[in-house]
């Protein structure tokens, strides 16, 4: 059995920085492509912000709603990154060729900028996804070992 | 030469030599947490005041503060929380032996 923590200090922590975890994680994706971060990193930080919660408060009441759904997110990512990466080879340029994006009104660079953003969101939620389902799979196991 | 960032980042860089000293040569688990737990803190602070006397006067200033209360706030905590589960699982301090 896998009890929640039971010192202040912790949940008073967790409580604080979970907002502040998911912020930076944002922050992470958005600035992924011009500075260090990006996709993967966004990703691990956004389960991190779902996970800690449920180690300091118990599993009940927080998010354990993505228990089962979790990997569904991350279905959805993939299909994110396939499908901008796909519309410009079926447009006639190369995989993962921003510029073939087919946004009016745009010039190259920017349409570069918006289909590099759409990857990395794509990598986060499929990273985030996975590491959740991981969690809880890894805290499953421990709970059946401990009865 | 010696500047302040230089020597901030030299003060800090032996308060973090300290705290890998001790954490290799203390004897038991709670001992080497209250090395890292202080230790560690101090030198980051230094290190990082260091690094933003370095870089002057710019945004990266802000962020390098907001890493620091960040560190502030986690070490101590994490050190909490290990040091709780050690002593709830039965890791007896180490004390000196009477003769």
């Amino acid at each position: 059995m896998i009890r929640p923590h039971d010192s202040v200090i912790v949940h008073t922590l967790a409580r604080v920085f979970t907002p502040i975890i998911q912020l930076f994680a944002l922050y992470v994706l958005i600035h992924g492509h011009d500075s260090p971060g990006g996709g993967f990193q966004a990703g691990t930080l956004f389960a991190a912000s779902v996970i800690l919660p449920v180690i300091a408060f118990g599993i009940q009441g927080s998010l354990a709603v993505l228990e089962r759904r979790a990997i569904i997110l991350g279905a959805v990512g993939i299909l994110l990154y396939a499908g901008i990466g796909l519309l410009p080879l079926i447009l006639g340029g190369e995989f993962l060729n921003y510029g073939e994006l087919p946004i009016p009104g745009m010039e190259t660079s920017a349409r570069r900028h918006w289909g590099i953003l759409g990857i990395e969101t794509g990598v986060t939620l499929t990273v985030a996804a996975t590491a959740v389902s991981i969690y809880y799979s890894l805290r499953e196991r421990g709970e059946e070992e401990g009865k | 030469m010696l500047t302040v960032d230089t020597l901030l980042i030299f003060i800090g860089l032996f308060f973090l030599t300290v705290a890998a000293i001790g954490v290799i040569r203390l004897p038991d688990v709670f001992s080497r947490s209250h090395a890292l737990g202080i230790t560690d803190t101090l030198g980051n602070f230094f290190v990082l005041t260091g690094v933003a006397f370095y870089q002057g006067l710019t945004l990266a200033d802000v962020k390098i503060f907001l890493i620091l209360l960040a560190l502030w706030h986690l070490n101590p905590v994490i050190s909490h929380a290990t040091l709780r589960a050690a002593l709830r699982n039965g890791v007896r301090p180490w004390i000196k032996e009477k003769k």
